[in-house]
């Protein structure tokens, strides 16, 4: 049954020093979603996004993709995984010694052992689909943040995974920019039938995209249900998440409107 | 004891302990850092190990390291020459004074280029290069580090010590020695400068003192010091780069970390290989 499942999580735990950060998250996410893990800063939900791609390494529990326990596996034996699963940084985390081209190049020049004319094609189709043309030879540190993203995901589907992990997609960007990108994690699951992991703690880009909603707590997943069940749900953590990230958000577009 | 120090934190502000508990206390961070110690130290193999298992893979990083030896060896000549002439010059000057009381003046060009080909050229150019190179390696990957670049790498299925810190010790590896052939020729001629300016010994004849007194086995065994400096500085930048939390400054910190323990650790290598090299 497990082997159907793109990622599970059983009984993760990790701590930093004497700071328990996940104590326990169970989680199984099917193939083909858009799940995304809702909770506040310091929940451990980026945490959590890096275990599934080997970035970190569990204390206890497993950490299955694909039908595959990678808790254990050497860096060697991880390329493999990380060729099917990429991962889309907070920060993006483009090389800004690159071009945007080198950038999404890299993971192609080194897996792929293709001719340049293939890479270059290859390029040119993921900058197309995250609507970036015309940009390759630009620098990282010449781009706004929104295009910044951008890149962070052609990179990112440059391999063709099979699952794309998002930290924080939206986190920084401004509101169209955050729709933008909200419409492209949907339309690259719609076309590439990937298996999408989002973290972040904006709710509203959660409820645009999300398939399925888990909340994390105190290194827990406390509650998962569809986008809808979560919009209506009586868990008082639920509620008390969705309510407390409301008030700051009326109390944010207040200010504004006094002007 | 319990009550005492229970009633010390109740009361807020100032803790009063037993002197027990603060005896114990002070083992424990002992213990910690301790721990800490050994900790980093086998991090710090671990990754000796996993260059040299990157060294072996497949498709070695030879573009990047020939940047690297640019930026490390080529950029680094600037200082080394002024650094050099420098020491030569004022090593001549000091000697030939000193030398000047019991009437062997004329032997400068031998005293410094012994000093120099020893222990002057590769020191001092290893302490420059390291202070120069140390630190812009540092802050290159540490920024990497806290911007999540290196995780990227990792993320994308490369190897970071493949593609960050494989190029950079190999340049700097080979890049020191030649920096120190370098430093050695041209301390020699700032000595030259003075020897024939302030104490009147012909070019000719300093030549011929330096050529005299200095052996081969003089000149190897000051280069052959320079391969294991070279790895120190560029081994001991990457790693703290690599370990560097708390954004940018984290990076300034761990800059300045990085130089401070890579000029120590060339100070104390140095003595330990003369001694070495002295015994064989």
């Amino acid at each position: 049954m497990s082997e159907a499942r793109a990622i599970e999580l059983r009984g993760l735990e990790k701590s930093f020093g004497r700071n328990a950060v996940l104590r326990g998250v169970d989680l199984s996410i099917e193939p083909g979603e858009t799940f995304t893990i809702l909770g506040g800063s310091g929940t451990g939900k980026s945490v959590c996004l890096k275990h599934m791609i080997g970035l970190l390494r569990p204390d206890a529990g497993e950490v299955v993709v694909d039908g595959r326990e990678i808790g254990g596996l050497s860096e060697a034996a991880l390329t493999a995984v990380r060729m099917e699963v990429s991962m889309v940084f907070q920060s993006a985390a483009l090389f800004d010694s690159l071009t945007v081209y080198e950038n999404v190049a890299y993971p192609l020049r080194e897996h792929r052992g293709w001719p340049e004319a293939q890479v270059a094609a290859r390029v040119s189709e993921c900058l197309a689909a995250v609507g970036l043309v015309d940009t390759e030879q630009l620098m990282p540190d010449e781009l706004s943040g929104g295009m910044r993203k951008r890149v962070g995901v052609a990179r990112g589907i440059a391999l063709e995974p099979r699952t794309i992990l998002y930290d924080e997609p939206t986190t920084g960007l401004d509101p169209a920019n955050q729709r933008r990108i909200g419409e492209l994690i949907r339309s690259l699951q719609r076309r590439l039938g990937v298996t999408s992991v989002i973290v972040t703690h904006e709710l509203e880009l959660c409820f645009a995209i999300s398939d399925r909603v888990g909340l994390i707590k105190n290194g827990r997943i406390v509650a998962v249900g569809s986008a809808q069940e979560m919009r209506h749900s009586d868990h008082p953590d639920v509620r008390a998440f969705l309510a407390g990230e409301h008030d700051v958000r009326e109390a944010g577009a207040e200010a504004p409107g006094r002007e | 004891m319990g009550e005492l120090s229970a009633g010390g934190v109740a009361g807020g502000g100032t803790r009063l302990v037993s002197a027990g508990q603060a005896a114990r206390w002070r083992i424990e961070r002992l213990g910690d850092r301790t721990l800490d110690l050994l900790d980093r130290s086998g991090r710090f193999c671990l990754l000796a190990v996993g260059l040299f298992r990157s060294a072996r893979r497949r498709r070695f990083p030879w573009r990047e390291t020939l940047r690297q030896f640019e930026a490390i060896g080529t950029f680094s000549l600037p200082i080394v020459l002024i650094t050099a002439v420098f020491t030569g010059m004022v090593l001549a000057l000091q000697t030939g004074i000193a030398l000047e009381r019991f009437g062997a003046k004329l032997y400068v060009g031998s005293v410094v280029g012994l000093a120099l080909a020893r222990e002057l050229g590769p020191v001092l150019t290893a302490l420059m290069v390291g202070g120069r190179v140390g630190a812009g390696i540092t802050a290159e990957i540490g920024a990497m580090q806290v911007t999540e670049q290196v995780d990227a790498i990792r993320a994308l299925g490369a190897d970071p010590v493949q593609k960050l810190v494989l190029p950079r010790v190999v340049a700097a590896t080979l890049a020191l020695p030649l920096l120190t052939i370098f430093a050695d020729v041209l301390g020699a001629l700032g000595g030259l400068a003075i020897a024939t300016s302030q104490f009147n010994i012909s070019a000719n004849f300093y030549l011929d003192t330096v050529y005299w007194a200095v052996t081969i086995p003089d000149v190897l065994s000051g280069i052959a010091k320079t391969f294991v400096f070279g790895w120190i500085i560029s081994m001991v930048g990457c790693f703290i780069a690599l370990e560097t939390t708390g954004g940018t400054v984290g990076v300034g910190r761990a800059t300045t970390t990085a130089v401070v323990v890579a000029s120590i650790a060339v100070l104390v290598a140095d003595f330990f290989l003369t001694k070495a090299m002295l015994v064989l």
